[in-house]
């Protein structure tokens, strides 16, 4: 993998959605619609095509007595959710246009001008990112700021975070910043953050990685996300043998035949 | 010709050598991307909203507003902005910004439009009739030079120099002592 | 302090104010410090964004703030965890009162000097033994503190019996010590709802990490002010801060958060009543201001900086009135209005509301939803002849005719209501050029970028074209009354098809110049008390030493603390009374903690800040009796405004509720006092009761929660610069109400249903949000419920909901005349909100519902 990558610090997330308006203003994002959603400070919800960056409210438990960002003691955590960059993108393999083209950083970007809003790509995202505007017929997503890469700009949720919990570079400098960071927060601690950055699975690694505290599951991530393409690939493969067989059998019957 | 069978993508990807999802399936238009900040005039600013003071870069080309963003070189504020400062973008741009002067007539209903200057010597009047009638210049012998009957309210939003003729104009000037605005000190 | 500087603190305590979510870009700071291993303190009665940062959370009751810090006070002085040197030498600890000083501890909640009558404070007995007095210090009926809080007031504060040994029982820190005595851990747990344990964590934090290798500092907003003893909250942590020897330094300090772009500003250069700019105070019509010579005698000390004073206010009236002021009209001082009264925000509404104003202009505020009781507020519009709204968006108030709550009560109608409304569309930050100062005292200028769209001007623009029609008119009466308008100078550079003033040339007369060959002034020291220099503010002075040299303007920070970045005023100063982080000899108290020491080689103060003292005056300079000015501060007194140069523990002078903090319940309570059973609420607070502006008893069966209201991230304010803005208004939509869990189950609400919130002025409708969050207050073995909302919401914009400061008593603290708003008396009702008149009999229905009689003393 190469290119440039997020590195979310739900630690140092304060909650204040900078990242969510920075990206909207930049992108010319409409709003969601101004429904209370009552769930915490929340009321964006998830990820879609009005929301590149979301971000979670998860409110822990209470214990009587001493507070602090602490799961044990009442806590309540803040993480800024992204389109994940897959290194194996399921929406850019489901996409039959063209339309979602992997950029020179390694982003996965839509291009509006060839999307024709048939949605293969929503259903084939293991973290579900991608939504179709119904009204504009189209797909979006985060672009990863491609238009600001392109003129060695940091996307605008990474330029306006104000306590830099989301970091923006060189991916390979990046994971080994995640690496320091982590090791740092243990001897600080905090025992339980967690370095989301699934590489095992099929999604072949990601461009934006999370430092999470606990389960990732708690903060709706997957913790062995799967591109449906994946078992596409199987079927084709499948598919071909069967047919190679189903070819050779009628050749063999032809044969029989003369 | 050449040009058209470049553009092919099955022709990209032999020539590339790759999967055919790369800077090869892009669009022209994808490849001509530009930010909207490319090649705009920078005006360096401050945060309208709390008292933080973060650095604004504010970028315009035309005498139109392109994007306005963190500035980084701030020892404050090191390029960050809140949501608050990340949509003052929005907060100049947006179709409910008042363009035009509104008038209300006495017991109206409605608003009714006005001429700028129009407006201008309107206040004034107003202004300058109900300091006719309220000034006081002496009160037991003393000098009083003081007007209660006009207010003002506000100043906090409002740039140094503005609160400074609010204060001359308005104090030093008309004799109004009614003046106060959202700080207390 | 600059809010880059927590980073080099060692702990860090948040109270009155949830830093990460009202001032996040300045809270990075303290979360590298966090990073560096300081200890984050927040207390605060929800558990919010801030308190989620904090390695501390200690929730405590609303308006019980004084009895947590004095007990931190009663710690540092009973454990003597104090910084002993820098307590004798920079504090006023040493100093002996006057015998006939009485504290709360013998008068019952009362120091000496209160006139029940008057309903205020007498302050001679406060004042240094020894000082001899100059005037009968309570004459200053209609003032703040302002009038008397710049040492001048009393003769000689310069002049007063030590005891070093800090044994002698009158001393400062003797009285200090009895007075704190019964704030105690186990009060804090009666009184605040704080257990024991987390409370002795607190002081255990806080106090190890201060000292000469350390310092703690101390950060507020209006969590703080916004009570009825608000000043007095602040004055708590001051007290603490010297004790600890956190003032000064690097890291150390009492950081005030402040809310609105340029509110430090409007105070600097105030939009204020009894306030000139520079903190000069405004005349008031009394005997000290009969002419400018009593006016100087009376606010000039003998020693301090505000020696001074003359040089000043003789300035400041030659960039009034220009060529006309001279030395035979006294300046020009006889033209300037005097104060009679109250003429504050609240103190004017209320003249308002009974018809007595004409006209109002309001720019960029939006009282209509924003302010107190803006029920009041908005009825009080009504009985205007006329009305000037200046905002980018169409305001509440600028339509409160049209569709306020009143008109669908039917309490007012379009018809009736006589106000002509002007709303003018005003230019936004780029659309205009000009600076602002942020909380930490910096001055940055921020360009024009573009033209403002149609009609829109910046106030510069209005104020420059309204001035110069009004001065016209008065060309054409000369008059008395018109003596000042046709005094004024007025003749600023207009540019551009708009005609707009030239902000700089503003800027510029605030800055100052000499008067015969206009030649910029350097700064403050260039000024003269004799006519030969103008400057409109003197502590901004030095901010355009040279043509095309704005100092605000500049952009090249050189060092951490970003000298070379913006201009803080006096003098560039990053770190005010900084002569405090070197010992009494010069030398830094530490190496760690260094900033400005002197160096003795080149007999200079130098350092890593341009040094709060005069640069060559070595620490062992000892004036004489003759000396004035700051030739009569000592060499080891850091506090150079003050006459004796020394921190104050002890105020002798400058607060109308008490030298020395004392908790008293808010004005709504549901408890009684329990530090002084004999006075529960601050005596010199005001009220200003009136039948639309009713209290609660306290405590009151008929209100018996505890109501507080805060600010989102999400939102600026009464929401005049968000609400309209979609990418704002979607993440808050909709008014709520946080509540705990265990009060949930009380009135049967579930989370998101709609319930009523009342108080005896108002009622709003909101979203139950209920929350362990909020957390029930346990109290002398008792239960308390606080429920809190934030107050961004009004009739106009993209999202609409109903103005939470209808719940809100218009009040004054007394010194400063601000509003209790952090802590007051409601109750909830599940359901929505009834409509028209019923909501005013709903009201009424409550209020008569039990006969909740004051027995209590108040």
């Amino acid at each position: 993998m190469s290119g440039t990558a997020f590195l979310t610090d739900s630690t140092l997330c304060i909650g204040c959605k900078a990242c969510e308006v920075a990206c909207k203003e930049w992108n010319n994002i409409p709003s969601d619609g101004f429904d209370w959603k009552g769930f915490s400070y929340d009321n964006t919800g998830s990820l879609g095509h009005s929301t590149w960056r979301h971000v979670k409210f998860i409110e822990g438990g209470v214990v009587a007595g001493l507070g602090g960002n602490s799961p044990d003691l009442l806590s309540w955590g803040f993480s800024s959710d992204v389109c994940k960059h897959c290194e194996n993108a399921g929406c850019l393999e489901a996409c039959p246009t063209g339309a979602i083209v992997r950029t020179e950083f390694g982003g996965v970007f839509i291009q509006s001008d060839v999307c024709n809003g048939c949605a293969y790509c929503v259903v084939a995202c293991p973290f579900g990112v991608v939504e179709r505007n119904p009204d504009a017929g189209m797909a979006f997503k985060c672009t990863f700021c491609y238009d600001r890469q392109k003129e060695e700009l940091k996307p605008a949720c990474a330029t306006a975070c104000p306590t830099e919990s989301i970091k923006f570079g060189d991916i390979d400098e990046l994971r080994g910043e995640a690496e320091d960071r982590m090791a740092r927060l243990k001897q600080a601690g905090f025992n339980d953050v967690y370095l989301y950055n699934p590489q095992d699975s099929s999604v072949g690694g990601i461009h934006a990685f999370f430092i999470v505290r606990g389960d990732p599951e708690r903060y709706n991530l997957p913790p062995s996300p799967e591109v449906p393409t994946t078992y596409l690939r199987k079927g084709w493969v499948s598919a071909a043998i069967g047919a190679g067989l189903m070819l050779a059998g009628t050749l063999f019957a032809f044969g029989q035949d003369k | 010709m050449n040009n058209l069978l470049a553009k092919w993508p099955l022709i990209r990807q032999i020539v590339t050598r790759t999967d055919g999802t790369g800077v090869e399936a892009m669009s022209e238009k994808t490849r001509g991307l530009r930010s909207r900040i490319h090649e705009t005039e920078v005006s360096k600013s401050v945060c309208p909203y709390c008292a933080v003071g973060c650095g604004q870069l504010i970028h315009h080309k035309a005498g139109k507003l392109m994007s306005i963003e963190g500035d980084p070189a701030s020892p404050i504020s090191r390029g960050h902005l809140c949501p608050k400062g990340s949509a003052s973008f929005e907060l100049l741009t947006h179709p409910n910004r008042l363009k035009t002067v509104r008038y209300r007539k006495p017991r109206s209903n409605q608003w009714e439009s006005l001429d700028l200057e129009t407006a201008m010597d309107m206040v004034a009047e107003r202004a300058w009739e109900s300091r006719e009638r309220s000034f006081v210049e002496r009160r037991d012998g003393k000098a009083l030079m003081q007007t209660t009957a006009i207010a003002h309210l506000g100043g906090a939003t409002l740039d140094n120099e503005e609160n400074y003729l609010i204060k001359k104009l308005f104090t030093g000037g008309l004799g109004m002592v009614c003046i106060s605005n959202q700080a207390r000190i | 302090m600059s809010q880059q500087d927590l980073v080099n603190s060692d702990a860090i305590l948040i109270m009155g104010s949830s830093m990460a979510e009202n001032h996040p870009v300045g809270f990075q700071w303290v979360m590298e410090a966090r990073a560096r291993g300081a200890k984050i303190v927040h207390v605060d009665p929800r558990f919010n964004r801030t308190s989620a940062m904090a390695d501390v959370w200690a929730p405590l009751r609303a308006g019980s703030d004084i009895v947590l810090l004095g007990a931190l006070i009663n710690y540092v002085l009973e454990n003597e965890k104090y910084f002993r040197e820098y307590v004798v030498s920079y504090t006023n600890a040493s100093v002996i009162l006057r015998d006939d000083f009485k504290d709360t501890e013998d008068l019952g909640g009362f120091f000496s000097g209160w006139n029940e009558e008057k309903k205020e404070y007498k302050t001679d007995s406060w004042a240094y033994k020894g000082s001899s007095l100059k005037k009968d210090m309570s004459d200053h009926e209609a003032s703040g503190g302002h009038a008397q809080d710049r040492g001048g007031e009393k003769l000689e504060d310069s002049v007063f019996e030590q005891d070093k040994t800090l044994q002698n029982p009158r001393c400062v820190f003797q009285v200090l010590k009895r007075h704190f005595a019964r704030y105690t851990p186990e009060m804090v747990e009666k009184v605040c709802g704080v257990a024991p344990d987390v409370f002795h964590t607190i002081a255990d934090i806080f106090c190890s990490a201060s000292g000469p290798e350390k310092t703690a500092a101390i950060c507020y907003a209006v969590g703080w002010t916004q009570h009825s003893d608000g000043v007095q909250i602040i004055r708590s942590a001051a007290i603490l801060q010297l004790l600890l020897g956190n003032v000064g330094r690097p890291g150390g300090g009492v950081l005030a958060l402040r809310g609105h772009a340029s509110i430090q500003g409007s105070t600097d250069i105030p939009t204020l009543y009894d306030v000139l700019p520079g903190y000069l105070p405004m005349p008031f019509f009394e005997e000290d201001s009969d002419t400018l010579q009593r006016f100087i005698e009376a606010h000039s000390p003998r020693a301090g900086w505000w020696n001074n004073f003359d040089k000043y206010i003789v300035s400041l009236l030659k960039s009034y009135y220009g060529e006309n002021a001279t030395k035979e009209n006294n300046f020009g001082f006889d033209w300037l209005p005097r104060v009679t009264s109250d003429h504050s925000h609240l103190g004017y509404w209320v003249e308002m509301a009974e018809g007595k104003v004409e006209g109002l202009f309001v720019m960029g505020q939006n009282p209509a939803v924003g302010a107190p009781n803006s029920r009041m507020e908005r009825k009080a519009l009504s009985r205007l002849k006329w009305l000037v709204v200046r905002d980018m968006v169409e305001t509440e108030t600028a339509r409160f005719w049209l569709d306020a709550p009143e008109i669908e009560r039917g309490e007012l109608s379009p018809e009736t209501i006589d106000t002509e409304v002007f709303l003018f569309p005003a230019a936004g930050h780029a659309e205009k050029e000009g600076c602002f100062t942020n909380t930490q005292r910096l001055n940055q200028f921020h360009e024009k970028a573009v033209e403002p769209p149609g009609d829109a001007r910046s106030e510069s623009w209005f104020l420059y074209h309204l001035g110069r029609r009004l001065k016209e008119k008065a060309s054409t009466d000369r008059s008395a009354k018109n003596a000042a308008l046709n005094a004024l100078t007025w003749d600023y550079t207009v540019a551009g098809p708009m005609r707009e003033p030239k902000v700089e040339e503003v800027l510029q007369e605030i800055n100052g110049w000499t008067t015969a060959d206009h030649q910029l002034v350097s700064g403050y020291r260039d000024l003269k008390a004799d006519g030969s220099t103008a400057c409109g503010c003197w502590i901004y002075s030095g901010i355009f030493p040279n043509p095309g040299e704005n100092l605000a303007r500049k952009r090249e920070s050189k060092d951490f603390y970003g000298h070379g970045w913006g201009f803080a005023w006096p003098s560039d100063r990053r770190i005010l009374y900084n002569r405090a982080s070197a010992r009494p000899d010069g030398a830094p108290w530490s190496e760690r903690k260094k900033l400005v020491w002197w160096d003795s080689a080149e007999k200079k103060w130098v350092g890593n800040d341009v040094p709060d003292f005069t640069l060559t005056k070595p620490p062992d300079y000892q004036p004489n009796d003759q000396d004035k000015g700051d030739d009569a501060i000592a060499g080891d007194r850091p506090f150079i405004m003050h006459p004796e140069g020394l921190g104050r523990l002890f105020v002798p002078s400058g607060l109308k509720d008490g030298p020395l903090p004392a908790h008293y319940e808010p004005l709504e309570s549901p408890v009684r006092n329990l530090l002084y059973p004999e006075r529960q609420y601050n005596p010199a607070a005001n009220l200003m009761e009136r039948p639309d502006n009713r209290y609660a008893e306290s405590p009151d069966p008929r209100f018996p929660y505890i109501l507080s209201t805060y600010r989102l991230t999400e939102h600026h304010t009464a929401g005049g610069m968000s609400r309209s803005l979609s990418h704002l208004a979607e993440l808050q939509p909709e008014l709520f109400c946080e509540m705990s869990p265990e009060l949930a189950t009380i009135l049967d609400v579930e989370h998101g249903e709609f319930v009523t919130v009342v108080s005896p002025r108002g009622l709003v409708q909101a979203r139950a949000m209920v929350t362990a969050r909020i957390t029930p207050i346990y109290m002398d073995g008792k239960s308390f419920h606080q429920v809190c909302l934030p107050y961004h919401w009004g009739y106009t914009g993209l999202v609409k909901g109903d103005a939470v400061c209808d719940l809100l008593a218009l009040s004054e603290e007394p010194n400063v005349r601000i509003m209790e708003s952090k802590a007051l008396l409601c109750n909830v009702i599940p359901g929505h909100r009834p409509t028209g008149a019923a909501a005013l009999e709903f009201i009424e229905q409550l209020m008569a519902s039990s006969e909740a009689k004051d027995e209590y003393p108040v």
